[in-house]
């Protein structure tokens, strides 16, 4: 009931302040702190689409039940935002409701974004409204039943969303805990980063596995052996999130996306506080996300003999003979993304090539030519062995794990 | 799902990647080179656009190559200024090739315009012309659409943009000759459907709307049947009058 209560409220209240027009300007400091914040939260990786305007929103966003639209957030009053009060936005930021008080899907991260402080929404708020307010038709997600219905989303959050209050630990030094802030919050690491289960819900707990995303696998943030930057200097973490590069490691796939969109424009402080954060992390062992199926142990020295003749033929005048990389190409020995447990990762690398994100940091990257062209059995063979090789410990990959369909 | 990878990766690429050794690496020489020079040093070594452009070579080879999944047109003495707006349009998803998106989707600006004036500054040799389409009908309705136009429908001559040669003209506007018939007529046809765009405003989907599925079929026929010139360079543009506007995307930087 009273839930209920307070959408009549919000929706009240929204008709008082829906002239928001007739707000004061903000001031170019606040507008250009929110366009920064706006990047770090990466709202136009989902609410601009592919060669549209800026924040008209219409990119697909595909999940678990169906497809989302990302809708307008330009100041447009008929097609956008241009009616949200500022109260109005932080209460969609930080509560998950939209302006006429309905429950918001959480394929917008607010369930992080909720951790993020009103002066910050606000200053994204001012950004939005200083752009040119674009025209343009929100289009209706895709979604099967019962995701469809907007209203059990209210009962979702009632079971599984807490709105956030951030608090700085006083344990902690300044830079772990704007670390904390910008990884829980607008970073929304976690909403690719943790598994979740069948109501999009992650279990919270540093041993699950990382979560699939269009057919990439984000590994855990909780594990050295994963995606996790326990184990790595700081400044190489920092140089990872902001350069989408550092010594062996790059950002691949959908990685490579939120470097390429946000993180290459965090400021050195904020990518070496968010990489302090991360190094402090407990370090887990994860379950697996997969479990591959065994190669047997008498099949091995021909799988290994076929796999070396295949990276003699067309890895290693770039990736070295041992491994070791060379200038234009990262090392693959001793090199956490290709002994992942989960293959996913390195055979999309080695299906469809690719560049890592060029950023400030690493303008012009080489790039991975495509192997399309092998075979699931070649493949596999070349996966076991750089898998193998060299002193990495990874575990073999069978033709049937390469096929598989998941 | 690995397999819809692959099943969009067609397996005619491997073909011909399996026969052209993908990297005919220079690098080593380039590294061997730059330690030999003591100016190099502090210099980014192996920075040769070659080197860079490995992956793209894997596809496109000096000649266009026919895959099952398409034909994989070459890149090498195309104006600058057209190519680039292909990188930036198939990052901005007005091109849709699933190999082409996820080569460009990371790349800045800057570096697609370097890429493609690194191509636009190879010369290499076309390919011999195909032989003139046998239907006498289809090729003259090629002809005078190539260098006349039809105006009664509002269709001007490919000429009066693509070059007087078909050779293109600086800095946007391709050349036509040396690409098969298939190519060229999937092109229009791409263009027609909605699935290949242009920086607005689109003048090549104006044109393709206006031709009917036999003119594109003639046209195309009779382009690739072209002898090539002796020069084979674009035209330095830009096109003088042109019959209608063809927008581009900003360069780098502007
Ligand atoms: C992962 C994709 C994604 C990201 C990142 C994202 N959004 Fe969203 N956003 C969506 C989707 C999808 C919806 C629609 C949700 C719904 O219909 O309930 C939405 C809805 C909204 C709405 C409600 C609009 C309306 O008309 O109902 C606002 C406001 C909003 N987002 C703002 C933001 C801001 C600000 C950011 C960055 C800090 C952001 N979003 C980042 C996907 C995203
Ligand atoms: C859109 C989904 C998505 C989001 C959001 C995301 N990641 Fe990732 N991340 C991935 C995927 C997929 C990979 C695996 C590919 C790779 O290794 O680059 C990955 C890999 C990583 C790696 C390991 C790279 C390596 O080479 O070992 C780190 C570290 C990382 N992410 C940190 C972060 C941080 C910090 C954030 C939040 C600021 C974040 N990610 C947000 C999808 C995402
Ligand atoms: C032309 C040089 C070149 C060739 C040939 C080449 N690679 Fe690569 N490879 C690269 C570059 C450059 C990267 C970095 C690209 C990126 O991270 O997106 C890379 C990345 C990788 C990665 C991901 C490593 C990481 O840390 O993200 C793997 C795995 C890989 N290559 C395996 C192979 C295999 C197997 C072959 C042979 C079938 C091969 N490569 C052939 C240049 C090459
Ligand atoms: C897996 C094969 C493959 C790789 C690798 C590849 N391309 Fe392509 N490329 C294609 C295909 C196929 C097309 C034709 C797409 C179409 O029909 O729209 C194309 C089209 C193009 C075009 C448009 C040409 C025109 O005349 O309209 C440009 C420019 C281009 N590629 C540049 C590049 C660059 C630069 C790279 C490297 C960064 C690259 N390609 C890597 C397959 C590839
Ligand atoms: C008003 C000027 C204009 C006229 C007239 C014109 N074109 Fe074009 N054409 C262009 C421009 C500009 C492009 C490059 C578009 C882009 O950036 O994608 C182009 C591109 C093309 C392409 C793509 C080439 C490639 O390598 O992918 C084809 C094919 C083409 N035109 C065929 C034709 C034919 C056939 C005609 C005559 C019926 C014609 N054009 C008339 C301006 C014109």
């Amino acid at each position: 009931m009273s839930m209920r209560m307070s959408y009549l409220l919000t929706l009240v209240l929204a008709g008082a302040l829906s002239s928001a027009a007739a707000q004061p300007a903000a001031a170019p400091e606040q507008v250009a702190r929110g366009e920064y914040l706006a990047r770090i939260g990466n709202c136009a990786g989902c609410h601009t689409a592919p060669g549209g305007a800026d924040f008209a929103g219409g990119r697909a966003i595909d999940s678990l039940f169906g497809t989302f639209y990302a809708p307008n957030i330009t100041a447009d009053a008929d097609t956008g935002i241009g009616r949200w009060s500022a109260d109005d936005f932080w209460q969609a930021m930080h509560n998950g409701k939209r302006a006429d008080g309905s429950a918001m899907y959480p394929a917008c991260p607010y369930p992080n974004y909720t951790h993020v402080h009103r002066e910050d929404i606000d200053a994204i708020y001012a950004y939005l409204r200083s752009l040119p307010p674009v025209q343009q038709q929100n289009r209706a997600h895709e979604l099967s039943f019962p995701a469809s219905a907007r209203p059990l989303v209210s009962l979702w959050q009632w079971l599984f969303f807490k709105p956030g209050s951030f608090q700085d630990d006083p344990s902690q030094t300044p830079a772990w805990n704007r670390g904390a802030y910008l990884v829980q919050g607008l970073g929304h690491c976690s909403a690719c980063h943790a598994e979740r289960n069948a109501f999009g819900v992650s279990r919270g707990d540093g041993s699950a596995p990382g979560a699939r995303i269009r057919n990439w696998y984000a590994p855990s943030l909780y594990s050295s052996a994963e995606a996790g930057l326990q184990a790595w200097p700081v400044e190489k973490g920092a140089a990872l999130l902001r350069h989408g590069k550092a010594e062996e490691a790059s950002a691949m796939g959908p990685m490579a996306d939120v470097v390429f969109q946000s993180l290459q424009y965090l400021t050195e402080a904020d990518a070496m506080a968010m990489a302090t954060y991360l190094h402090a992390l407990p370090d887990h062992d994860t379950e697996p996300a997969v479990r591959l199926l065994p190669v047997r142990q008498a099949d091995l020295p021909a799988v290994m003999q076929r796999g070396q003749k295949i990276y003699e033929e067309h890895c290693q005048d770039c990736h070295g003979r041992d491994g070791e990389g060379s200038l234009a190409a990262p090392a693959l020995a001793g090199n956490r993304a290709v002994v992942l447990a989960d293959p996913t990762n390195l055979l999309n690398v080695i299906r469809d090539g690719g560049y890592p994100p060029s950023t400030g940091g690493n303008p012009r990257p080489y790039g991975m030519p495509p192997f399309g062209f092998l075979n699931d059995v070649e493949l596999a063979a070349l996966a076991t062995y750089i898998r193998t090789s060299w002193g990495n410990a990874g575990t073999p990959v069978s033709s049937a794990n390469v096929t598989r369909k998941d | 799902m690995l397999s819809v990878l692959k099943a969009a990766y067609s397996g005619g690429a491997g073909k011909v990647l399996k026969q052209r050794r993908i990297c005919t690496l220079s690098w080593r020489t380039v590294v061997v080179a730059l330690a030999l020079l003591p100016a190099a040093v502090g210099a980014p070594p192996t920075d040769s656009m070659e080197q860079r452009v490995q992956p793209c070579i894997a596809c496109h080879g000096e000649q266009g190559i026919d895959l099952e999944s398409g034909y994989v047109p070459r890149l090498h003495g195309k104006p600058a200024g057209y190519l680039y707006n292909q990188l930036v349009n198939f990052r901005e998803g007005r091109r849709n090739n699933r190999a082409m998106v996820i080569m460009v989707s990371h790349l800045a600006d800057d570096y697609l315009w370097e890429m493609a004036e690194y191509f636009a500054t190879r010369d290499v040799p076309y390919p011999p012309p195909a032989s003139p389409p046998a239907n006498a009908q289809l090729a003259t309705r090629g002809r005078i659409l190539a260098t006349e136009g039809d105006p009664a429908r509002d269709i001007p001559a490919c000429q009066t943009c693509h070059g007087e040669r078909l050779t293109g003209v600086l800095p946007n506007t391709p050349g036509l000759l040396g690409l098969p018939s298939h190519y060229l007529a999937a092109q229009l046809g791409a263009w027609r459907a909605g699935t290949r765009e242009a920086a607005a405003p689109d003048c090549m989907h104006a044109i393709a709307e206006r031709l009917t599925g036999m003119d594109i079929q003639a046209v195309s026929l009779w382009i690739a049947a072209q002898p090539v010139p002796a020069d084979t360079s674009p035209i330095a543009g830009p096109v003088a009058e042109p019959p209608m506007e063809c927008g581009s995307v900003p360069l780098p930087g502007q």
